[in-house]
Order: structure tokens, then C-alpha cells, then sequence
């Protein structure tokens, strides 16, 4: 792909085809689905941050009346130790088996301990009282430096530190430490005239969907079990499922239901496993739906970290070598996004020198789960910090800084390949030619740009497209659609078969109705699964011709297809699509298109933002006065959605940089578990958020599109930390940016 | 615990139902009626997602009784727009994009039609603050601020 | 013959940064690495991506490679 291309449908902005079911409340979610005979699920929760689970008795609450079943970690199957494609980092089955419900020991405050179900979601609550657990209490772990130390509490003992020459022979909270590089950082800071080296601190913060998980499962012992759930990947969800209980594959249907956002968050299972554990043993379908509350302590959030940046530049501004180190919470069990975070931390840089060093760190808190473009918003906000700070330092415009350093086509990674073409310079060319940056900054404010890399992924699609007999079709897909996606689908293949969009119906379809397709992440849906869907309809194309050259008795290289109809080339005849998939009959029967794909070649994804702030220096609270967010889309298929993930990527971004937070006290129960204490942005705390979309095409993309997900939420870290900073005259090393700690900055003169 | 008998109007319908003391009006909405349009998102009155009118105020229902529906009026997103035609609200939402994942967005539709019976031209800061208690993750609000200001003027006749 | 480049990760492993292979099939450049460096494992590569040219394949198995092409193994990235 590589000259700019013709489209008939693409880049138009049509309504989504799930629109109408979503402003009328016709859509069902993960709570939204009742059966006969459902009784309610609720989860006995652990209060200790770190305990010996000694004895769980149940008896109690099983001869509660309106009680069915009570289960425990026991109630799954022989789990083994086995890796699984649970987000970033290596994850293990057994881990997943204990975080849905603990084993010998408590790890988190909040972990679930034993489950319950009753005839209504308050009996089950009642009941919960009744289970009597014996706990030995332990010290909990609950930062990095303490997790670190040599004689930390152990939260694993069978847990070794990878990544040394050697294994060492004691267990540490240590699961695994990474050094990546390039050339010679040392040779690189001598060279330079500038050297700024600074510590950061990032808060844990949560995705904040609005939707709390939720699942109804029904169990059948003639192998017709049933899941029906909010999540983004039901496969996923399928195969976790299957190997906790015992099932095969073909015996367990998972259903993705409409999902109320995820970011990362619904990649893996929590409580799927356990209401069909439940179901099993009630024998009746049983509906779980988490509190909020539950949703803040025991799902999600992404790992607060410490890290530490240093950049060392010469007078003209060329940058020479770039050094990171980063440890990053896990939580209770080992996978933090540390690995990304390594890889991304100086990637927007064409630099020689590069050493960066990462620790995956266990301590007692939940699990981290992936959270848009997992890792690398801590990273690249202790990178982007240091770098405008050297930019400041060198007295150079920080657009102009990273414009001269700016990664690009021919750029090598930290990681491995170097870069095709990507659109970091056209977005950073973008943001100074922005209006945003060329005016001044208003009086009492600050301002500050950031950029932010992110890979993108491809992976595994399954696509079949399903014509009638009137030339309308349906999509079947295996992706579930959480911003918009079947959109772009029903356009990728109005695109081919040169239809109405409208005239194709695109399907989340369950797991008995498809292959396998990864799940909703990565930023791959409109990429990958797009990719599954050109192809399905190609091979719809390929056989409309093979059909139209039936009737008129030539070959299919003699049929032309254009504009939704066939054509004779050897002749005088026409078809319309609609006329060929009437006459499927006669041809052969009717006609459907696959597309089982391994997507490969995701297109990196560069983002630029610029920020203005206000701070009022009598509180310390900030207020985002005007933002741009500017990314590279490859190619925008609705460019709407496309503008959509820009805005919604940066306000996560800058809430995280701003006001979110989990607060833990010293025994490790966090204290801010509501959407009233744990703030995410409201509409009243934003401007409008400006959108470029920069579109440098994807080579490996037949419209060259590249994910556009994620990467919008890495720059606004820094675009906000450096905004405050600038404004209050200070720099800001750790977020969020909350009124105490502003003010106590500026109180620190 | 005896049930309490609740007689009520819900979008202009009258309906009866039994409920615990203890439940909520979003309890008895979504798992009496099955009318799951009203989303929980909180229980607590933070996110808004469960916003519906009660004699024609607009209040949180997970922070409203079943029992408290007794005699009142009570309108939920079932009750805007209908089969043939949306609500130029709803058609405002699609147009604009104003929805990524959606569950914020029957809550949100139905505190925008509030907000332009109260105030049919709002500035844009009134539209951010009226809506600050219908929290979205999704969008960043930009969006859905373009399609509450352009429905506010469609309705006002406007251009 | 492909240029296989390793990460630092990798490069534990294999003491050096790059290597020249004569396999061009993707089974055959592993069995041709695991002869070569005895602490590398099947694991290690197998739990990998891996780029040829620049192009990110998730499960290389049944990938070829060109004569001069640049092979790089990286870690396998799955995103929120």
C-alpha cells in the first residue's frame, strides 16, 4: 500500500449499526440478560491485605434456606501450572484459578475467598456472613522499595526472579527483571552538553469502565453450558473458563453480551468461572454482578509505579543517550506491564544509546489487569518529563527538540525491528502548526507537549460473511465491539462488495459460531479483524464472479465486478449482487465468505498532544483550559470513532495525570473504592478536545490503517505534568497532579 | 419481610408491582419489570447511569425506593422516542457519535431531555455542569457536549 | 543467508548480538539457533514474535524469510 487510494465508503461518517439498540436502552449488557429459574451469585471477600487462609467453613451458610451452593477454590479442577495469553505479562492458569478464588492464601484486601448462591442477591449477601474463614494474618507488602528489599515478606515462595546470568536460590517478590539497550549509554552522556536526570512516581489507577462486570452462567451436564458476559474477548473467556472446570471447549458456548467498556480491564475472567462452578453445583443458572466497589478493589487497575529517566543532549539539541529504570507493581501475582513499558519508554527517539532496566514487582494489592496501551503511559511520561526538562534546559522550542530527534522510518527499537514509516514527525509537525501551539499561552497558565508511541497488534480474526438471496449480508465477527467497531466492519465490507454499508449487518458472534478470535485489544479490532473481514469478502467477490460466469457459461477471469454488479466481459450480460445470490441455488448453493486470519504487520502508532492549564494557586486544583490530541491513524475508516478514541484516550490520560488514585491505609484496604473519591473526569472538569488525524498508511495494511486505540493516552501524562509544572514553576515528579500535592509544590518554593 | 403493593406510571403506563422495602427503584426496574434500558453503574449516585425522572425531576434511581414510586410518575429511556422516530436527542447522540461503548448513554439521553425542558438554550458550560453527574469513560465528553448543543438547537428550531 | 538480531534478553542467552543463518525457513533458522547456542532454549524463542523486515508476525511458525532479510525475536506484545 502505498499511494493514496480511491474509496466509495471509507472515511465516510455513517451511524453505527448498533446505534439505534444503544440511545433506546434496547441493548443488552453483561447484568441486562435473566433466565428462568436464575438464582444470584454474590463473593465472599478477603478483609486482610495479606493472610494464611487456615480453614473456610462453610456449613453455615450452606443450610441458610434460600442457599444452593457455596464454592471454593476446591471446586475447580486439577488446575496446572500452564501459560496462558492473559495480558502482558507471562501469565500462568494456576495464577488466574487463585486470583478468582484464593487458594492457602489471601493476597489482596478484597480477593475473592468463596462464592455463594441464593435465591436473591440480598439471601446471598446474608449468606456471606455466614461462611467462617480462619485467617493468620500477615504482614502485607505494599510499595515497591519494601517489595524489594531482601527481607521483604514473601507473597510467593516458589517465585524466582528471572532475568539474572543466574536464577538466584531465595524466592523474591521479584518475578522477573529486563535490561534492553542499544550502543553505549555511558560513551553517550559523555558526549553530552546536557545531562537531566530526575525519579517519577505513578499512582495505581483503574480503567474506571462504567459497566461493573457481570455474567450469567448456566451449566449443563449434556454439554450445552452456557456464559453469557460483558468481556473483551468471550474465546478467552471460553478457554479460561473450560480449564478451571474440567470442560472441553465444544461443551461450554460463551455469548459476549453488549460490553460497557473495558480498556484492558475484561481481558481476563474473575467471576465467569465461579458462577458456572456455582451453576454446576445449584443446578440452576446463576447471574453474578460486581458492586462498584468490588470492581475498584478486586479488578483492573493498572500498576502504579516508580521510574527513573536520563537524557543527556548536546548544544545543537541532538540527543545522545537515554537511560531508564522502572519497577512496576504487579500486584499478588507476577504479569505487570513492565515489558511494554521497557520497550516503549524512549521509542519516540532516534537514538544511539539507549539502556533501560525494569523489575515486575509482586506486593499485596489486586492484580493488575491491562489498561490501554499497558506500560507505557508511566514509561513515556518519566521519558517525555526529562525530555522537555532538556529542552528547557537547552533553551529550545520542546517541539523542535523532538522534531530533530524524532524516530522514523529506518529508526532501530529498543526491541528488535526498525521502523517502516511511521507518522511521529508528521505529528509533531502537525502540533506545531496547530493553532493550539502557535498561540500564546494565556495569562496565569502553563502548557505542555507530549508525545506517546504505542505498537499495536494484530493477531487472530475470524470473519464469515453470510449473503441472502437478496444480496443484503450479515458479518459475523469474533470481536467485541466496544467503541463503535462494527461500524468500520459494515464499511470494509460495503468497500469490497461495493454495497450499501446498510446492507450488511455485522454480528459479535458467540464462540459455537465461529473460530477462535482474540479479543478486543491491542488496538487490533478495526486493524486485524478489519483485515478478516476484506478478506471475507473478497472471497465473496471471487465467488459472486465464479457463480456469474456459471450462468453465463464463460470463465471467472471473463466477469467483471464493480459497483455491486457483475459483468460480462465477454458479452453483453449484467448481474447485480442481489440477481447472483438469488441464483446461488442453481450455482451451487448459497454463497459465504471466510476470512481466518493471523493479522500481521500492526502499524506503530505515534500521538502527539499539546495542553494548556490553569492552576489556582490558592488550592492547588488545575483546570485543563485547552487540549489537542494529534495521532497517526495509517487510515481512518469512520473518521468519528477515529476522533472518539483521540478524546477519550486523552481524558483518561489526563484523569490519571490529574486527580486518580487509589489510596491504600497501612493495612492495605483502600480507602477511596467509589466513583465519588476515586474521581475520574466529569464533563464539567473538560474543554473540547481538539483532534489532528495525521494518516501516514500502514504498509502492511491493504487501506493501511494502523490501531488508533491506545496510544492516546500516554502523551497526556506529560502534556499535563509539564503543563502544571510550567505553570506553577516547579516540576512535578509525580502524579496525579491532585490539589494537596500541587499545592504543596507550590508551598515547597 | 412482607412486599410492599407499589401502583405507579412508568412513561405514561400505569404498572403494578411488589417489592422488598429495601429495593431500589433501579432493583425493581431492571429485575421486576425487565426494563434493563436503566443501567447500574454505582449504586451509589456517583455515575448517573441509572437516571431516569421521578414526577418529572431527574434523580439517580439506585438512590430512590421502589416504594417511593407509589403514586408518581416515573419516565426511564423505554419512554423517549418510539419504534418510527427517534427522539432528536437519541438521533443527535448517533449523528455526533456520541456513544463508544453506550452504557453511559441511556442515563445521559435521558438527563439531556431534563436539561432542555429546564433549559432549552443552554451555553455549553450549563450543558457540562447539568450533565457532570452522568459520568462517561469513554468519549472525553466532547462528543456528546456537540450533540446535546445541536439537539438543544434543532429543538429550538433552529437551523 | 537472514541476519537474526537478538534482544538483550535474548542476548543473555546467546553472548552476541547477531548472528547470520543459512535456514531460511523459520523451524529451520530455530533449530539452526538452538545448535548453535547451547543456554538457548525452544522456550525462549517459541514465547516470542518475531519481525522479518519490520513486519510483526505473532506465531511465525510457517514463516520464510528472504536471503537478506533481518530477523528480530521480541517480546510478544497483547495491549488494552
Amino acid at each position: 500500500m502505498s499511494e493514496a487510494q480511491e474509496f466509495k465508503y471509507i472515511g465516510q461518517r455513517t451511524i453505527r449499526p448498533d446505534g439505534f439498540d444503544k440511545v433506546t436502552g434496547r441493548a443488552q449488557y453483561g447484568a441486562d440478560l435473566n433466565l428462568p429459574g436464575m438464582i444470584w451469585g454474590r463473593t465472599l471477600r478477603s478483609p486482610h491485605a495479606h493472610a494464611r487462609i487456615l480453614a473456610i467453613d462453610t456449613s453455615r451458610a450452606e443450610a441458610h434456606p434460600d442457599v444452593f451452593a457455596v464454592v471454593t477454590f476446591k471446586d475447580f479442577g486439577n488446575v496446572q501450572s500452564e501459560k496462558i495469553n492473559a495480558g502482558e505479562g507471562a501469565a500462568d492458569m494456576l495464577d488466574l484459578a487463585r486470583n478468582c478464588l484464593a487458594d492457602d492464601k489471601a493476597l489482596y484486601h478484597g480477593h475473592a475467598i468463596a462464592a455463594v448462591a441464593a435465591r436473591t442477591e440480598r439471601a446471598a449477601d446474608d449468606a456471606l456472613a455466614l461462611i467462617d474463614v480462619k485467617y493468620e494474618v500477615l504482614p502485607p507488602v505494599l510499595n515497591v522499595e519494601d517489595a524489594m528489599k531482601d527481607d521483604a515478606p514473601i507473597l510467593h515462595e516458589d517465585q524466582f526472579t528471572q532475568g539474572y546470568e543466574e536464577t538466584p536460590s531465595s524466592p523474591s517478590n521479584i518475578a522477573t527483571r529486563v535490561e534492553m539497550k542499544i550502543g553505549d549509554v555511558e560513551a553517550g552522556f559523555a558526549e553530552a552538553d546536557v545531562v537531566i536526570e530526575r525519579e517519577f512516581r505513578t499512582p495505581t489507577a483503574h480503567q474506571g469502565y462504567i459497566e461493573p462486570h457481570a455474567c450469567t452462567a448456566r451449566y449443563d451436564e449434556n454439554g450445552q453450558s452456557m456464559i453469557w458476559c460483558c468481556t473483551q474477548g468471550h474465546f478467552d473467556v471460553r478457554t479460561s473458563t473450560a480449564k478451571l472446570l474440567g470442560l472441553d471447549l465444544g461443551r461450554l458456548k460463551v455469548i459476549a453480551s453488549e460490553i460497557g467498556g473495558g480498556f484492558g480491564g475484561k481481558t481476563v475472567v474473575y467471576q465467569e468461572p465461579v458462577a458456572l462452578a456455582l451453576s454446576r453445583k445449584a443446578g440452576r443458572p446463576v447471574k453474578m454482578v460486581m458492586n462498584r466497589d468490588e470492581v475498584f478493589i478486586a479488578t483492573g487497575p493498572t500498576s502504579a509505579a516508580r521510574l527513573k529517566a536520563k537524557v543527556g543532549a548536546k548544544k545543537d539539541g541532538t540527543i545522545t543517550a537515554m537511560q531508564g529504570w522502572m519497577a512496576y507493581e504487579a500486584g499478588a501475582f507476577k504479569g505487570s506491564p513492565m515489558m511494554p513499558g521497557v520497550m516503549t519508554m524512549y521509542t519516540p527517539y532516534d537514538c544511539a544509546n539507549l539502556l533501560v532496566e525494569g523489575f515486575d514487582v509482586v506486593l499485596n494489592k489486586s492484580k493488575v489487569a491491562a489498561y490501554r496501551a499497558p506500560g507505557a503511559p508511566q514509561a513515556e511520561f518519566a521519558a517525555e518529563m526529562v525530555v522537555s526538562e532538556v529542552a528547557e534546559a537547552l533553551g529550545m522550542d520542546p517541539i523542535e527538540l523532538r522534531l530533530k530527534n524524532a524516530a522514523k522510518e529506518g529508526t532501530q527499537t529498543i526491541y528488535g525491528p526498525k521502523f517502516k514509516a511511521v507518522g511521529l514527525v508528521e505529528c509533531l509537525e502537525a502540533a506545531r502548526d496547530s493553532e493550539h501551539y502557535k498561540s500564546a499561552v494565556p495569562e496565569g497558565c502553563g502548557r505542555g507537549i507530549a508525545s506517546g508511541f504505542w505498537f499495536n497488534i494484530g493477531g487472530q480474526s475470524s470473519v464469515l460473511i453470510n449473503m441472502n438471496t437478496d444480496g443484503t449480508g450479515t458479518i459475523l465477527e469474533g470481536s467485541p465491539d466496544i467503541g463503535g467497531s462494527r461500524a468500520s466492519m459494515q464499511m470494509m465490507a460495503a468497500e469490497v462488495l461495493q454495497i450499501e454499508p446498510s446492507c450488511l449487518k455485522p454480528i459479535v458472534a458467540d464462540t459455537d459460531s465461529l473460530p477462535y478470535s482474540e479479543g478486543t485489544g491491542g488496538s487490533r479490532v478495526t486493524f486485524a479483524t478489519g483485515m478478516a473481514v476484506i478478506e471475507a469478502a473478497t472471497n465473496v467477490v471471487t465467488q459472486v464472479r465464479e457463480r456469474a460466469a456459471a450462468i453465463w457459461n464463460v470463465t471467472a477471469e471473463q466477469v467483471d465486478y464493480a459497483d455491486g454488479v457483475a459483468t460480462n466481459t465477454a458479452g453483453e450480460d449484467k448481474m447485480t449482487l442481489a440477481e447472483v445470490c438469488e441464483a446461488a441455488k442453481k450455482t451451487g448453493g448459497q454463497i459465504s465468505g471466510t476470512g481466518n486470519i493471523n493479522a500481521r504487520g500492526p502499524g506503530p502508532g505515534f500521538a502527539v498532544h499539546v495542553c494548556d492549564v490553569k492552576v489556582d494557586k490558592e488550592t492547588g486544583k488545575v483546570d485543563v483550559v485547552r487540549y489537542t490530541a494529534i495521532q497517526d491513524a495509517g487510515k481512518a475508516i469512520h473518521p468519528s470513532y477515529v476522533e472518539g478514541q483521540y478524546q477519550g484516550g486523552a481524558v483518561q490520560g489526563i484523569g490519571w495525570a490529574l486527580n486518580e488514585e487509589y489510596i491504600f491505609n497501612e493495612d492495605g484496604v483502600m480507602e477511596n473504592p467509589g466513583f465519588l473519591d476515586y474521581r475520574i473526569p466529569l464533563a464539567s472538569d473538560l474543554p473540547m478536545i481538539e483532534t489532528v488525524i495525521v494518516e501516514v498508511p500502514n504498509a502492511f495494511h491493504p487501506y493501511g490503517v494502523r490501531g488508533v486505540g491506545e496510544s492516546g493516552i500516554i502523551p497526556p501524562l506529560a502534556a499535563v505534568g509539564w503543563a502544571v509544572g510550567d505553570a506553577i514553576d516547579r516540576k512535578v515528579t509525580e502524579l496525579p497532579c491532585s490539589p494537596p500535592r500541587v499545592l504543596s509544590l507550590i508551598q515547597s518554593g | 419481610m412482607a412486599k410492599s403493593h407499589v401502583s405507579t406510571t412508568i412513561n405514561g403506563e400505569a404498572v403494578e408491582f411488589l417489592c422488598e422495602p429495601g429495593d431500589t427503584l433501579l432493583d425493581v426496574l431492571r429485575n421486576e419489570l425487565q426494563m434493563t434500558g436503566t443501567k447500574e453503574g454505582c449504586g451509589s449516585g456517583d455515575c448517573g447511569a441509572c437516571s431516569v425522572t421521578l414526577n418529572g425531576r431527574l434523580v439517580c434511581s439506585c438512590l430512590v425506593l421502589g416504594v417511593e414510586a407509589d403514586g408518581a410518575e416515573v419516565g426511564t429511556i423505554e419512554g423517549i422516542g418510539s419504534n418510527d422516530e427517534l427522539h432528536v436527542i437519541q438521533q443527535k447522540f448517533l449523528e455526533h457519535a456520541a456513544l463508544q461503548c453506550g452504557v453511559c448513554t441511556p442515563g445521559l439521553i435521558v438527563s439531556t431531555k431534563a436539561l432542555l425542558e429546564e433549559n432549552p438554550d443552554p451555553t455549553e458550560e450549563e450543558a457540562r455542569y447539568y450533565l457532570a453527574g452522568n459520568l462517561c469513560r469513554c468519549t472525553g465528553y466532547d462528543k456528546i457536549i456537540r450533540a446535546v448543543m445541536d439537539a438543544a438547537e434543532t429543538m429550538r428550531g433552529g437551523a | 543467508m537472514a541476519i537474526v538480531v537478538f534482544s538483550g534478553e535474548l542476548q543473555r542467552f546467546t553472548g552476541e548480538e547477531r548472528t547470520r543463518v543459512q535456514a531460511l525457513r523459520y523451524r529451520e533458522i530455530v533449530a539452526e539457533l538452538l545448535e548453535r547456542y547451547d543456554a538457548l532454549t525452544e522456550e525462549n524463542l517459541m514465547d516470542m514474535a518475531v519481525a522479518i523486515d519490520g513486519e510483526i508476525i505473532h506465531t511465525p511458525l510457517l514463516e520464510t524469510v528472504g536471503e537478506n532479510s533481518e530477523l528480530h525475536f521480541l517480546h510478544r506484545i497483547s495491549g488494552g
